[in-house]
């Protein structure tokens, strides 16, 4: 059996670890309530932009704009979102899986498909597979602003105008609620389901200067949103993922500290026991 | 007096809803007023102030990117990003001016032309809007 002293110093450390796993808990719970009132936050604004976006599409059905056209794939992008930093169960490794999964079972070669890494956790686990990364964005802080990601957002389309790929996957963690999120793959670009979308009718539209002006400003800033949505989701998602995580550790803690508390006490007892049988073993010698 | 309900959006949240007699933004094909029962329009949206009538009092917003979406009862303005005359912060657009301005007088071969440009408009558009 371990010495008294040994247990009690597995008790202290294992203490100190749910403290720390605890506090992690909290602040990833304050985190992803924010977290949760950015996204809330954004839905006005997707909601509306949705909205325009069908009616417009409605509208304007023989319109062409590169956005809408779908090419034949050569190359597939895939924009994976995933956190900075780990020790948040399951949520890096089941984006990354299904991810990884998909190209595998997707394509041949690695011509044909390239990553566009969101969070460091991602990028790493390409890297390390040899997998081609076209950008990356990682350092992130806890709260996304729109001005943080739409540089990359901005690219990334353009990249599918210019033509570097012909098809745009967006695979991230789908927040349903605090302790259940979902891995999500969503076909982002080309726009195909336009005006297909919720929204009601409307009278149409008079277009300032021209159908195609506008949509030259409308589709990019929709698809830019829809990438700033998927983040704020992603975001949610994360701060929900380490939370439990957090508390099942320090849960498992708990229960460690009670079991070892049994065999400390247990082992206290038996040196006692022992220690009296040594003394009236002892006074029973000297009679 | 008529109205017509006014939303201003962005991604990070809504900056502005009111009820305003007349509402003028600088689109990309020039300046729009836009009074209630206006026919149904989109228009995308210049870097600028947009200012909203009401009570013979004009406020201003400064919007950077977006659309204007107008309704005969309601307009609506999807910007990437939008600051009321009280949110927007002084120092902040003025060190960006700055920084974009530097950039501009710079002109070495990496420096992003319109990039800096752009910044350059934000910040001044910010510093007007602010400044009244």
């Amino acid at each position: 059996m371990a010495s008294l002293r040994d247990i009690k110093s597995r008790i202290t450390s294992t203490k100190k670890t749910s403290q720390i796993t605890k506090a992690m808990q909290m602040v990833s719970a304050a985190k992803l309530n924010r977290a949760e009132n950015n996204a809330k936050s954004f839905v006005p604004y997707m909601d509306k932009i949705q909205e325009v976006v069908s009616n417009v599409g409605r509208v304007s059905g023989n319109v062409k704009h590169p956005m809408l056209l779908s090419r034949e794939v050569k190359k597939t992008a895939y924009l994976v979102i995933t956190s900075d930093r780990g020790l948040a169960g399951a949520f890096n490794s089941s984006v990354l899986r299904s991810a990884y999964q998909a190209m595998q079972e997707r394509h041949q070669s690695k011509d044909e498909y390239a990553v566009i890494a969101i969070g460091r956790v991602g990028r790493d686990f390409f890297k390390k597979r040899e997998i081609p990364i076209i950008s990356e964005l990682t350092g992130l802080g806890d709260e996304v602003t729109f001005t943080e990601i739409k540089d990359l957002a901005r690219q990334t389309i353009q990249m599918f105008i210019d033509g570097a790929f012909d098809e745009l996957h967006l695979v991230y963690n789908h927040f349903v609620s605090a302790i259940t999120q979902e891995v999500t793959e969503k076909k982002l670009l080309p726009l195909s389901d336009l005006g297909s979308g919720g929204g009601k009718r409307t009278a149409s539209y008079e277009f300032e200067p021209s159908e195609e002006e506008v949509l030259e400003v409308l589709l990019p800033q929709y698809a830019e949103s829809l990438i700033f949505g998927a983040l704020l989701d992603s975001k949610a998602s994360e701060h929900a993922a380490r939370m439990t995580a957090m508390k099942n550790a320090t849960d498992n803690a708990k229960e460690l500290i009670d079991s070892l508390s049994l065999s400390y006490n247990r082992a206290r007892q038996a040196a006692i026991t022992q220690e009296i049988t040594e003394i009236v073993g002892g006074a029973a010698a000297l009679e | 007096m008529k109205t017509v309900k006014v939303n201003i959006v962005t991604p990070d949240g809504p900056v502005y809803d009111a009820d305003i007699e007349m509402v003028s933004v600088r689109a990309e094909s020039g300046d729009l007023g836009i009074l209630p029962g206006h026919i149904p329009t989109v228009a995308p949206l210049k870097i600028g102030a947009v200012r909203l009538k009401k009570d013979g009092q004009t406020e201003m917003v400064a919007v950077s990117g977006g659309f204007v979406e107008v309704r005969p009862d309601h307009v609506t303005i999807l910007a990437q990003a939008a600051e009321t005359a009280e949110g927007i912060d002084k120092e902040r657009a003025e060190a960006a001016r700055q920084r974009a301005q530097e950039r501009l007088n710079s002109q070495s071969d990496d420096t992003d032309i319109r990039r800096a440009e752009l910044a350059l408009q934000r910040a001044l558009n910010r510093l007007d809007v602010a400044g009244k």
